[in-house]
């Protein structure tokens, strides 16, 4: 007799159910069903928290916002510090990829501001000198270079001081920090802050050499290190070969080195009319050290639609708000040179359009425009250059000129050698840098140590239940409704005048207190324990945002994400399965909308849902735990 | 401890015809203790509104005295409410109906309030047909004041402190059939698959349309040798099988074996399909009803489903001949039409 939907029960569940048959409502047809979710995989729960895993350091971002919301921007400070090393930098710079990941975003129209919550943490903090590693006086006798000292370096080194390495930091600049130093504007990020944070590394006992280009990999290995790690960057500025190119170089400048030029302060000023060409964050860094150096009409000219642009869509806002018109759909054909003197630069219009999913750009057939320039700023790329290593050390490069370098451990084909940072795989961000500077510099300790290099350290994980009463918990779960704040700016009249002056004032504590409460502390983790739930459905039933289902099991996942209670279409977010219950239903959790809220757990009678904080840190070289 | 619910809903969930989605039917945060069958009745009433396209500010919810008739402070918080005293909802639910029939009226009451100290009001209420929806949260006990055996505790029960039942226990659904019910249904508040249709159809019913559902109370019900339990009620459930409800417009699709499925229709044009599992048991034949209920009580089974539905009875206000149009959209001349009028109605009783 068919009753009704078929349903799948698993073979433990019809020895249980002795009663299907009298009841004759499950009719047996197949015992495979989804299993039960494996949540000591130290994956799954790390994957839940949204942020900390789009994190290429992994940083434990709710945990350092509780801090923060707690008043606590020490220990806030420090829990950034032992993962992305350069909190204060990053707190203003970071390219910030957790935002677009966070689960509020999902809710709601904007993600928490995880990254200028971040910078609070560092303009908060009191000294942290005492809980800074200590550096061993006895060494462990092992010496490594490091070339280049930017933020992939930097992290090696404050991951191997602290095991007794011997650490020399060769750069070319004069002060450390690299591209953060050279590139990234003192309006966006002060060199006080970035001295601070450049300094705690080197005064671990690093020897640096600043002003010292190594000009030999071959010279500097014979000088009998241990492991070398590459971490110089990709300097060289992408040239722009149109016709009139050379005719007038002087007012044409590449714009990576002319933002180099005007940080180590050799560049003053700049014409009254500016071009800047491309549409990355550089092209939008250019435009505004422009406006502040004498630019009075400045325009970024980029060739894809305004909506495809590389920059960050706050950086277009930031340009934009500083009298800064972006036109976009308009591809350079030549600098117009009269009289051996720069007019302008012509350009085509275009319009894209979209064939098999991939985007050309087309002339629009109007006449082409010229628009006027005393001086033009190339900003359309950066490339990796490594004139300096030697081509028959056995250091493996491809065809595009890029060291092969494995991914995982960031060895090259050289025994000893290895990469980080730009250098490693193309041009990134900071918090890419410090991640593979993190995993380079595990790997340099298994390498001096004789260990197999893949045999890569485990997370620290901890999984802590929150109960604190019969409905507490230790965390905030109330939600809040607030929407996101804006970090105040100085006054643009303030701003333009000095290239120094810093344009973002940082959240005040207030405000502060309010954008942390807009986290949902994802890693707080709802906890099921199939033995315990006697499937009253109160969970099914309050949650807010409908993730929990109880229904019979399917073979397969995308069936069971269709005939939950809102279908889980959501791919990238995962299905908690329980086990089989009594009724031979299981509990489907779709992870995707949950407001860790704490309600199902609340309104469990049995405590078979329970608030667990999750807290997963990447390992460090050594193990090495810092806080 | 929370005290409201958060703002935020899945940004996918569907819409009804209406425009509105579950969480515009929905009310506040329960206080009710976590896992009480209540509150997942609650959640079944929601999800019937829901799909059956009502505007909330046409329910008018009424409830007596207990955990139970708390719950509708904890669904529809948009439609009307009225929490009456103890057992004297049906008074309530009468008068209301009498002034305005245009309102869908929500009965929600347990088996202390209509058991107990509200008997009397369910028979009459019960015997007058009155157009409404009367569900009991049904738990065997008094909740809410710590678990006490209500009149509907089995005989034989065992509570939570260990004293065991030693009088007999009502069947509503048994009286109300008894007392000319019109709809009489019984479901179990762990099911929705079931209590959701039931509910539906009992809301497209016109007269009085009795929902009793056994809904166990965590706190003082839920213990081994109770038979309000969800162990116990999980194993002595015996469905008469699924019900679907079919609203008025939407056509029936799947084709039915002859005898496997018997429609019958409401009065607002929609239909009820019962999938029969058994072949002694016609919804519509008192008898038999009766008889199956009897002989699931000395089995010790517990028999779910739409268990009683006749289309022929008249409601109250058709019966009495009210206002078509409700008092309050009434002018005063209409409602005090003078003394003239007035002598000529005491004339007709002389
Ligand atoms: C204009 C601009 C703005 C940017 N803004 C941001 C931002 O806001 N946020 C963000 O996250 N990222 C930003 N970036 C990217 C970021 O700066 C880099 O991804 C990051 O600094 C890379 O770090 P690294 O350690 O690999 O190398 P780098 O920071 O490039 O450091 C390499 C260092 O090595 C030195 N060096 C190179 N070759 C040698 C050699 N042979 N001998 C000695 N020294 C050598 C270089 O001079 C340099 O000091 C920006 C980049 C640019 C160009
Ligand atoms: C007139 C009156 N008598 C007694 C009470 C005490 N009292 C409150 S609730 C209740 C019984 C409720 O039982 P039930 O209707 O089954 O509701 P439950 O809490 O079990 O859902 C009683 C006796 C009262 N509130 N008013
Ligand atoms: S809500 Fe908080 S924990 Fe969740 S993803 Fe966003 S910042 Fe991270
Ligand atoms: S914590 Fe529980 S109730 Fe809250 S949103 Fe997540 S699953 Fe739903
Ligand atoms: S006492 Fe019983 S009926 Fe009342 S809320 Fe608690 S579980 Fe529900
Ligand atoms: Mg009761």
């Amino acid at each position: 007799m068919i009753w009704g939907k078929i349903m799948w029960i698993t073979k433990l569940q019809c020895l249980l159910l002795l009663t299907c048959a009298k009841m004759e409502q499950l009719w047996i047809i197949n015992y495979t069903c989804m299993e039960r979710t494996n949540v000591n995989n130290p994956e799954y729960y790390h994957k839940v928290v949204d942020c900390q895993y789009a994190c290429p350091a992994h940083t434990p971002v709710p945990e350092y916002i509780r801090l923060i919301a707690a008043g606590k921007y020490t220990e806030a400070y420090m829990v950034n510090w032992e993962s992305n090393v350069f909190p204060g930098v990053l707190g203003r710079t970071c390219d910030r990829p957790c935002e677009p990941a966070c689960r509020r975003g999902r809710v709601e129209e904007e993600p928490v501001a995880i990254c200028r919550l971040k910078r609070v943490a560092a303009d908060h903090k009191s000294s942290i000198q005492h809980l800074l590693p200590s550096i061993p006086e006895q060494k462990n006798g092992k010496r490594v270079a490091l070339v280049g000292g930017g933020p992939a370096s930097l992290t090696v080194a404050r991951d191997l001081a602290p095991l007794g390495y011997e650490i020399d930091l060769y750069d070319d600049q004069m002060k450390g920090g690299g591209m953060m130093r050279s590139q990234i504007p003192s309006f966006r990020l002060p060199a006080e802050v970035l001295d601070e944070e450049v300094d705690q590394i080197l005064n671990l006992g690093i020897s640096a050499h600043f002003n010292t280009r190594v000009n030999s990999l071959r010279d500097l290995m014979a000088k009998g290190y241990d492991a070398v790690f590459v971490g110089t960057g990709a300097p060289k500025g992408k040239d722009l070969e149109i016709p009139g190119r050379h005719d007038a170089g002087a007012n044409i400048h590449i714009g990576i080195q002319w933002l180099a030029s005007v940080a180590f302060e050799h560049i003053h000023q700049i014409g009254k009319k500016v071009i800047v060409l491309g549409g990355g964050n550089t092209a939008m860094d250019c435009c505004r050290t422009a406006r502040r150096l004498g630019g009075e009409q400045v325009k970024v000219v980029v060739r894809s639609p305004f909506a495809e642009m590389k920059a960050s869509p706050w950086e277009k806002e930031d340009a934009m708000h500083e009298d800064i018109p972006i036109i976009d759909n308009h591809v350079p054909k030549s600098f117009v040179v009269e009289n051996g003197k720069l007019k302008g630069v012509m350009f085509e219009k275009v319009s894209p359009v979209y064939e098999d999913g991939k985007r050309k750009l087309k002339p629009t057939g109007e006449p082409d425009v010229l628009i006027e320039a005393d001086d033009v700023l190339i900003a359309i790329g950066q490339e990796n250059t490594f004139p300096w290593i030697e081509r028959d050390l056995g250091l493996e490069f491809d065809q595009w000129g890029m060291p092969i370098i494995n991914p995982h451990n960031f060895a090259s084909t050289v025994k000893g050698v290895f990469f980080g940072g730009d250098a490693a795989l193309g041009p990134k961000n900071i918090i890419t840098a410090v991640a593979q500077g993190h995993e380079a510099a595990i790997s340099i300790d298994l390498y001096c140590q004789g260990k197999d290099l893949n045999e890569r350290l485990e997370p620290r994980t901890k999984l802590q239940s929150t109960k604190m009463g019969i409905h507490e918990w230790s965390y905030d779960n109330y939600v809040a409704a607030d929407l996101r704040y804006a970090v105040p700016q100085a006054d643009k009249s303030e701003t333009l005048r000095d290239r120094k002056k810093e344009v973002e004032l940082g959240f005040d504590l207030k405000t502060a207190f309010k954008e942390a409460q807009r986290c949902f502390n994802c890693d707080v983790q709802t906890v099921f324990a199939d033995d315990k739930c006697i499937e009253c459905d109160a969970c099914m039933d309050i949650c807010p945002t409908s993730c929990i289902t109880f229904t019979y099991n399917e073979e397969d996942e995308a069936a069971l994400r269709q005939k939950l209670l809102v279908p889980a279409l959501n791919l990238e977010q995962d299905l908690l399965v329980s086990g089989p219950l009594k009724t031979g239903k299981v509990m489907v959790k779709d992870e995707d909308v949950c407001l860790h809220c704490g309600l199902c757990a609340e309104r469990c009678p049995t405590a078979a849902w329970d608030m667990q904080k999750y807290l997963y840190n990447t390992a460090k070289a050594g193990h090495h735990c810092y806080v | 401890m929370s005290y409201t619910k958060p703002v935020f809903h899945h940004p996918h969930l569907t819409k009804n015809e209406l425009g509105y989605t579950k969480k515009d039917y929905e009310g506040s945060l329960s206080t009710l203790c976590a896992g009480c069958g209540h509150d997942s009745i609650s959640a079944a009433i929601v999800e019937a509104c829901f799909e059956l396209n009502i505007e909330p500010h046409r329910v008018a919810k009424l409830s007596g005295i207990g955990c139970s008739s708390k719950t509708p402070a904890y669904f529809l918080n948009n439609s009307h409410g009225f929490n009456s005293v103890h057992g004297r909802m049906p008074s309530i639910a009468t008068g209301a109906n009498l002034a305005n029939r245009d309102l869908i009226y929500l009965g929600v009451s347990g088996d202390g309030d209509t058991a107990s100290i509200g008997m009397g009001q369910f028979c009459h209420v019960i015997r007058r047909n009155l157009n409404m929806i009367y569900v009991v949260m049904n738990n065997g006990c008094y909740g809410l004041t710590k678990g006490q055996d209500s009149a509907t505790a089995d005989k034989g029960s065992k509570a939570k402190a260990g004293n065991v039942n030693p009088y007999e226990g009502i069947d509503l659904c048994g009286l109300a059939i008894e007392l000319g019910a019109t709809f009489v249904a019984q479901s179990f508040s762990g099911d929705k698959s079931q209590l959701i249709p039931i509910l539906k159809a009992a809301m497209s019913h016109k007269g009085f349309a009795l929902v009793n559902v056994i809904s166990p109370c965590v706190t003082f019900n839920n213990n081994v040798g109770s038979t309000k339990s969800y162990d116990y009620v999980r194993e002595h459930n015996e469905s008469l099988g699924r019900v679907d409800f079919v609203p008025l417009g939407e056509e029936i699709t799947t084709q039915y074996e002859a005898g496997e499925v018997k429609e019958v229709k409401l009065h607002n044009g929609s239909e009820v399909l019962f999938h029969k599992l058994r072949q002694d048991f016609d919804p519509e034949n008192k008898i038999e009803v009766i008889n199956a209920l009897q002989k699931a009580r000395s089995q010790n089974e517990i028999l779910t489903g739409i268990l009683y539905l006749d289309n022929s009875g008249v409601e109250l206000n058709d019966l009495l001949n009210t206002t078509e149009v409700p008092l309050n959209q009434l002018s005063e001349k209409e409602l005090c039409p003078g003394s003239a009028v007035l002598s000529e109605i005491n004339q007709g009783y002389r």
